[in-house]
């Protein structure tokens, strides 16, 4: 595996009074042909991020490299990156193919092969028909499709994507959303991909870097990120998750026993670099607990509410320490809740589901 | 109810001030261009309709030779004025902040503060020195003048648009590789024209009208439309003046009509 694109200690402030620190050193490797996701919450550095690879930016203190080279001293127009614009930033006094042209001119390729690789662009993002409209003429959605062709047709080394659907109504959204991991799977480039939305990350991305106040939090795979979320941070911002408070009684190299304030004890993961012992903060899923006879939980607690969601149902309790506690059931033929609003029951769950949090 | 605001239009009074406003501008002016027409001599007894002062102003040579003249200075001025006031309108609105811009934005817009006549006695004086060192006292001095004072009439609709337009297209430029030659020719340049055409125009209309610096200015022998008529003053009147007077207008109106239109152009 190649890295694409290596950050260390990258810092940026913005200078002003007060000075903004809108990336407070991150440490990054995206490797070639990912399809890797920023997200975070808006104003945590996303874009400012973005920007520094793109070339709009310079940082503060701290290393960038592409490929094992510096791009530090590479002016936008030189870097082999192209992005897809927030605002996609169509040129209004050109036609949608004269956009998706530009980059290839500005390369100086010869006329045939513009005309080819527009061709194929404007089909790859089935464009065909509004190829001579001018760009203010053309829907949001089709706009963006026109920004994203214009932005490939370069063939960068890496393509950058600002936040590039939150723009659209969700039915495109969706659409787009297998529209882009299509073409990049198709295309092999490293997509580096921008959004606040947490779904979207998920189903998209080979790997998610989850970023908070101008820093990186976590790393991972989308399953990683969403099963064993390191902080609870993460844990809250990527679906929803219990807080149980715990105490580790012995610990492996990446598990521990922990004793819940029940008394009960149950085995959860460490993650890395986290306490290994004391008082620490467990995150549960709530899918992946289930409601049992109180005398078999390792938990218990009173129902408090039952929310019907069609194809799942949200059960909400109160632990008998007073902690809030979530669980969702899905609904089938052969699960029937077993229990009514007011009842007092268990909750289980499997071992090394409960994942330790760093604070 | 809710309270209504302070409209002065409601004002007792507010409406008859107006229109004595504008009869007191324009009731002169239509005046002036309904004597243009007039078939007598006369500037003030109304003879019948004639295109006679036209044609008469049409063959003057003095006429002829200071419309030239102005045009001359205008097309030349106006050119300087625009392509310097393109630059200016560059350096302050896409290069980082720097120390004293607010200073600089000042002394480009110095003309437009500056009394007239302090300008004009200053350009005197200074040209007067150039004339004693280099003998020479050709049309220069003129186009120079005018294209000084004309840079901030200029700069105002070039700057203003610069500052309306999207800076994501720039980058996006930058982005698709385009150095920052090609992006000013293939994207700021084409969405900043009708700005640079509205400075144009605008920078050429006031040199055309300019008489203060230009009376100043100008050696023996190089009257412009303006200061030919101011010269006339002195003489018979004749509804010439008002003929010439109603093409300068003519020319002044279409000009702001389009500097209007071009101003509005977005994208
Ligand atoms: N040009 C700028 N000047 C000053 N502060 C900025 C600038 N751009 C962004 N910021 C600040 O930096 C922080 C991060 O912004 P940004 O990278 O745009 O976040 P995101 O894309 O995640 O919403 C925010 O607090 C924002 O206000
Ligand atoms: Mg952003």
């Amino acid at each position: 595996m190649t890295t694409a694109i290596s950050a260390r200690s990258l810092r940026k402030v913005y200078p002003g009074t007060p000075p903004v620190e809108a990336l407070a050193g991150a440490d990054l490797d995206i490797q070639d042909n990912e399809f890797f996701t920023l997200l975070g919450p808006s104003g945590c550095g996303k874009t400012t991020l973005l920007r520094m690879i793109a070339g709009f930016e310079h940082p503060t203190s701290g290393s960038l490299d592409m490929f094992g080279a510096s791009l530090l001293d590479l002016p936008p127009y030189k870097r082999p990156i192209n992005t897809v614009f927030q605002s996609y930033a169509l040129f209004p006094h050109l036609t949608v193919s004269q956009n998706i042209a530009f980059g290839l001119e500005m390369l100086g390729k010869p006329k045939t092969e513009i005309k080819e690789t527009v061709a194929q662009m404007v089909d790859l993002v089935q464009m065909s028909e509004l190829a001579d409209r001018q760009t203010g003429q053309i829907s949001g959605g089709q706009q963006q499709r026109v920004a994203l062709a214009r932005a490939l047709a370069p063939k960068p080394r890496v393509l950058l994507l600002d936040e590039p659907l939150s723009a659209l109504d969700f039915k495109l959204r969706k659409e787009m959303q297998l529209e882009l991991k299509r073409l990049q799977t198709e295309t092999g480039i490293t997509f580096i991909f921008v959004t606040h939305d947490q779904e979207e990350a998920l189903t998209m991305s080979d790997r998610i870097a989850v970023m908070n106040a101008g820093s990186i939090r976590q790393i991972g795979a989308p399953r990683d990120i969403y099963d064993h979320p390191a902080e609870r941070f993460v844990a809250d911002f990527i679906g929803d998750t219990n807080f149980l408070s715990a105490q580790i009684t012995s610990s492996n190299a990446d598990r521990a026993r922990v004793d819940l304030s029940s008394g009960e004890s149950t085995s959860a993961r460490l993650p890395e670099g986290g306490a290994r012992d004391g008082q620490v903060t467990l995150a549960i899923r709530p899918e992946h607990a289930k409601l049992v006879m109180p005398d078999d939980g390792l938990l218990r607690g009173t129902l408090e509410n039952i929310v019907y969601f069609g194809t799942d149902t949200h059960i909400h309790l109160r632990l008998t320490d007073g902690t809030p506690f979530t669980l969702r059931q899905q609904n089938n033929s052969e699960t029937e809740l077993q229990f009514a609003k007011g009842d007092t029951a268990g909750i289980r769950f499997a071992p090394d589901v409960a994942q330790v949090l760093k604070d | 109810m809710a309270r209504q605001g302070f409209n002065i239009r409601k004002q007792t009074g507010f409406s008859q001030i107006a229109i004595a406003c504008f009869v007191m501008l324009y009731m002169p002016i239509i005046l002036l261009v309904v004597y243009s027409f007039n078939a007598g001599t006369s500037i003030a007894i109304w003879e019948g309709f004639s295109w006679r002062w036209y044609v008469s102003a049409w063959a003057n040579d003095q006429v002829q030779e200071a419309t030239v003249r102005s045009l001359i200075i205008a097309v030349w001025a106006s050119a300087i004025a625009t392509t310097v006031a393109v630059l200016a309108a560059l350096a302050t609105t896409r290069t980082p902040k720097f120390k004293g811009q607010t200073a600089v934005f000042a002394m480009i817009n110095q003309p437009l503060m500056v009394p007239e006549i302090v300008t004009a006695v200053a350009l005197l004086i200074f040209f007067a020195m150039i004339k004693v060192a280099t003998g020479y006292t050709g049309l220069l001095y003129l186009i120079v003048a005018h294209s000084a004072f004309c840079i901030p009439f200029a700069y105002l609709p070039i700057r203003a648009r610069l500052q309306g337009m999207d800076l994501s297209l720039e980058q996006a430029a930058a982005d698709l590789y385009a150095s920052p030659f090609k992006v000013f020719t293939r994207i700021t340049l084409p969405q900043l024209w009708p700005g640079i055409a509205a400075g144009a125009m605008l920078a050429f209309v006031i040199s055309l009208d300019d008489v203060v610096i230009t009376e100043f200015v100008k050696s023996a022998g190089q009257d412009t439309l303006p200061t030919y008529m101011l010269g006339q003053l002195r003489r018979v009147m004749t509804p010439e003046i008002n003929a010439i007077s109603t093409v300068l207008l003519a020319i002044s109106v279409t000009m702001v009509i389009a500097f209007t239109v071009l101003t509005k152009v977005r994208n």
